[in-house]
């Protein structure tokens, strides 16, 4: 049984309190008086483009649309500005909320598999934790080959002349694609992730367990 | 009578003497104003003027004053003289206040205070002091009719202040709905949990006090008198009839919840476990006395899902049901749903609303409910579908756009219906149709009043009780008649006590005042009443069925009977007086005419337009005062008379300026209908009702419509009401001067 289904079963019938229980900061949709300030204060909701603003997506939960809140787009579009949380008359973290449901959503495996925001992090944090030290020439490039190799080259040639002046510029090595620049001490790295890792997948099992 | 001698006295104060010629009006007193007494001073309203004023009534024999000074709003502790009559000529906020000070204005400034001067002493010789009505009561006594919150906390707030009161009560217990109630929403920190209701508390309190009379099981069989002495018989259950002197009366009959069986589409009256917050209520109350449990009433088992639906039978525009939110329904809903987390948090409470409305410190009752999991889901509730034991709720959910939302297996729904008052027989209603196969059930009187218009007190909109909500909101049509609680708008418990505690105290004031002779407000303390002539009287009732306050029966031969303590001395029945009959000693077809007749008309070549402004004296003419304070200008051709309503006006004054050479009339009353501003509720309504036909008295005329205007202002047109007395005037001038000037 997959965690999805299995959690499924667990909270029939009962979305809200899933998400209370399983969502970081969950606890604080039931809160929300569905004034909309959020959807209005939102930048990048900006001409409606979020599928369901944070005030719907709260709505959603309490009506028990399981299946749409977590497999949306929506709570990705967040790029963590604050001014929700600012304005909200009810004082609710929604930034938090937001990030809370996306990562709920990773975690059993119903978010959008190509959304890219999503697929953006996953990239990042495998740079990132391989070598110590952001790869930016291999994240890039990463990023422009995600829906394969023809639109690669020709998002790549879009920023041609960035990368061109970059490099002029001594600001992009592209001997970076080989290897690339590391941290010194890279089993202390590892070490450390993996404690890190060993930590947070206890602390998940315990909350999927509940 | 006694002889008459009369003093004008001219005030060269606060700039009157630089900007006018005190000597000239002096000269045009004794002249004009045929006054054999007429004097100036450099201070009048100082101690050495007043005295001056009071030597000559001591010394001289003065009966008459007229002073020229400023507006009769101001000043009025100086220039108190209640022995005699007194006239105002309104120097300083109507003359050089409103003028421009410069030698060009000069003119047409000092003409302006001429013209005051001549029309005080015409008004003031057609008065005489008021002496007061004597056909008064002394009755202290209050009577209460209703024994639920509002009637219990009058009762106690009056009986507190020292006032004996009899208390009516229809059933045989008091605490009326909110006795029926498990607890309230709170009123005190931290608003978080229903509270006790302290009904109980209430009524031991008033079976307590001595000074409260309480009948139970009994109602007002009739009402009969006036503020001071009214004589009430009080009917029991037994069918023994107990009579009552009272002297002011407040009606807390209350209201019944808006029946759920009209509301078969949400299940009202299909299932038993549709209830309405009532049945809620009493589900409560039976859990409470047992195990705490609330039971679903089909087959008793325990609820575990509860859909609360707000708005029912409200808020309707399709005007089926009420048209108006009841106020207090949201917060009850909250309360309710509580009653079910507080004693089971895994019991499912919705609540589905359109517009959650929580007044009071009811945002931190609604946030205590969201933490303790209630849900509130915003959306239109289509239809309630019972089935046995559980019913479907059908909805809108207005944030999602689903129209076809619903909630299955629904233990129990709460349909939140709204508040219907009790407000007895609407005695303005037309008379019923008799329709084919219809059963009309009639509403019961509360007061059986004798009244000529009717046994209970008039109804606004809705069934509600007529009142003056932004200036009395207790006062009733009815002088001495208060209503209080949800008879008068749609209420909860806490703004029922603080309704209740006004009424007691404004009824106090009503009843001391009528004890006096003097009106209550907004005349308040006036001694004024209406005298009537009767040998002149044709019978023709208009008075009796104008009165705004149903202060005139009728005799059997349907001549008028005044009752002076119901009356307000509004003057509406002078003026709808078609052979002028009625008048006051201070106020009357006489003295105002007078005034109209004391203005000087220049000829027609002179281009000097005379403009006739009536103004009423609780709106208009403070805010020409106050547009005098703030010195804006206005045109020096108008000739203001302050007039105590639109509905004293007789068309007799417009015919006689008309005739008299004035170029144009200018009527400055309130906003009247539904959203009246009138002090005397329908005063400016039944002035404007008159006024209407007055276009047939121009023609006769052979006059242009533009010479009468009627004009709707408000005490806060302080910058408007100069700017279109300007307009008005510059709109006479296009239609040249009157043809009956020099005649």
């Amino acid at each position: 049984m997959s965690a999805n289904t299995a959690l499924a079963e667990k909270y029939r019938n009962n979305f809200l309190k899933e998400i209370e229980e399983q969502v970081e900061m969950g606890d604080w949709v039931k809160m929300c008086m569905q004034c909309g300030v959020c959807s209005g204060s939102c930048p990048t909701n900006f001409q409606s483009a979020w599928e369901h603003p944070p005030q719907e997506l709260f709505m959603m939960i309490r009506a028990g649309k399981r299946e749409e809140v977590l497999t949306s787009s929506s709570m990705w579009n967040c790029t963590s500005c604050y001014n929700c949380i600012v304005r909200c008359p009810r004082k609710l973290p929604i930034t938090h909320i937001m990030h809370g449901i996306a990562e709920y959503a990773h975690r059993i495996g119903l978010a959008p598999k190509m959304q890219a925001t999503r697929f953006f992090s996953g990239l990042f944090w495998k740079n990132c934790t391989h070598t110590g030290r952001v790869n930016e020439l291999k994240l890039s490039m990463g990023l422009y080959f995600k829906d394969g190799f023809a639109s690669g080259i020709k998002e790549g040639m879009k920023m041609k002349d960035v990368a061109i002046g970059l490099v002029l510029a001594k600001r992009l090595n592209p001997f970076e694609l080989f290897g690339g620049h590391k941290c010194k001490d890279q089993k202390g790295i590892q070490a450390m992730l993996k404690k890190a890792y060993e930590i947070e997948r206890s602390r998940k099992a315990a909350k999927m367990a509940g | 009578m006694a002889d008459i001698k009369v003093a004008a006295y001219i005030c060269k104060g606060c700039g009157l003497g630089e900007r006018l010629d005190a000597d000239a009006l002096v000269k045009i007193a004794q002249k004009d104003g045929k006054v054999p007494m007429a004097k100036s001073h450099d201070f009048l309203c100082n101690a050495d003027g007043v005295a001056m004023i009071k030597n000559d009534i001591a010394n001289e024999g003065v009966t008459h004053i007229m002073i020229g000074a400023c507006s009769r709003r101001a000043k009025t502790e100086a220039f108190f003289f209640p022995e005699n009559a007194v006239a105002r000529a309104n120097l300083r906020e109507g003359v050089i206040w409103i003028r421009p000070d410069t030698d060009e204005a000069r003119e047409t400034t000092q003409e302006m205070a001429e013209d005051y001067i001549r029309m005080g002493c015409a008004e003031v010789k057609a008065m005489t002091a008021p002496t007061g009505n004597t056909v008064t009561g002394s009755s202290k006594t209050l009577l209460v009719v209703g024994g639920g919150v509002t009637g219990m906390t009058t009762a106690i707030e009056a009986s507190k202040t020292g006032y004996p009161v009899v208390l009516v009560e229809k059933t045989g217990a008091l605490g009326g709905w909110a006795a029926k109630l498990y607890k309230r929403v709170p009123v005190h920190e931290p608003y978080k949990s229903p509270a006790d209701t302290g009904v109980g508390e209430l009524v031991s309190q008033v079976l307590g006090d001595s000074n409260i009379k309480v009948y139970l099981n009994a109602t007002v069989a009739k009402t009969d008198g006036a503020p001071g002495r009214f004589i009430v018989d009080i009917a029991t259950e037994s069918g023994a009839t107990h009579t009552e002197d009272i002297g002011a009366i407040v009606q807390a009959s209350g209201f019944s919840l808006y029946d759920m069986n009209k509301l078969p589409e949400l299940g009202g009256g299909k299932s038993a476990n549709v209830v309405d917050q009532a049945g809620l209520e009493a589900l409560a109350v039976a859990a409470a006395a047992d195990d705490g449990v609330i039971r679903r009433p089909s087959d008793n088992q325990p609820v575990k899902s509860v859909v609360f639906v707000q708005c029912a039978g409200q808020r309707d525009p399709s005007g089926t049901h009420l048209a108006y939110c009841s106020g207090y329904c949201c917060n009850t809903s909250i309360k309710q749903a509580m009653y079910f987390k507080d004693a089971n948090p895994s019991v499912d409470t919705t609540i589905i609303y359109t517009d959650l409305r929580t007044p009071g410190n009811g945002e931190d009752f609604y946030r205590s409910a969201q933490e303790k999991g209630v849900i509130f889901t915003k959306g239109k509730v289509a239809e309630v579908v019972p089935g046995g034991n559980t019913s479907t709720v059908k909805f809108h959910d207005l944030i999602l756009d689903d129209q076809d939302a619903a909630m299955l297996d629904v233990d129990l729904v709460v349909l939140a219906t709204g508040q219907v008052p009790n407000s007895g027989i609407n005695i303005d209603a037309p008379a019923a149709t008799e329709e084919e196969g219809a059963v009309e059930i009639k509403p019961i009187s509360i007061l059986n009043l004798t009244y000529r218009q009717g046994k209970d007190v008039p109804q606004l909109k809705q069934g509600f009780t007529d009142s003056h909500f932004i200036c009395f909101p207790y006062e009733t049509r009815r002088t001495g008649i208060y209503t209080a609680g949800p008879v008068r708008r749609p209420m909860d418990i806490a703004q029922a006590r603080e309704d209740a505690t006004g009424a007691a105290l404004k009824s106090i004031q009503a009843l001391e005042n009528a004890e006096l002779g003097r009106a209550a407000h907004p005349r308040s303390g006036d001694l004024s009443f209406p005298k009537v002539r009767l040998e002149g009287c044709t019978q023709c009732k208009r008075c009796t069925v104008e009165c705004p306050f149903g202060a005139i029966d009728e005799d059997e031969k349907r001549f008028p009977v005044f009752n002076e303590s119901r009356c307000r001395r509004c003057g509406t029945c002078m003026g709808a007086c078609p052979v002028r009959v009625i008048s006051f000693e201070n106020y009357s077809v006489n003295t105002v005419g007078a005034q109209i007749k004391a203005v000087d008309i220049p000829d027609e070549f002179s281009e000097k337009p005379r403009i006739l402004i009536l103004a009423c004296e609780n709106d208009a003419y403070p805010a020409l005062d106050m547009a005098g304070m703030g010195r804006n200008e206005y045109s020096a051709f108008v000739r203001i008379i302050p007039i105590r309503c639109l509905g004293s006006v007789n068309t007799i004054w417009i015919t006689d300026a008309l005739n008299a050479g004035y170029d144009g009339v200018m009527l400055m009353g309130c906003k009247s209908g539904d959203e009246y501003q009138c002090h005397f509720v329908k005063g400016s309504e039944l002035g404007r009702v008159r006024m209407s036909k007055i276009d047939d008295t121009l023609k006769t005329l052979n006059l242009e419509s533009e010479r009468v205007r009627d004009l709707e202002v408000a005490i806060t047109d302080i910058e408007r009401v100069p700017e279109m007395i300007n307009k008005y005037a510059a709109e006479l001038v296009a239609v040249g001067p009157s043809p009956f000037k020099g005649f």
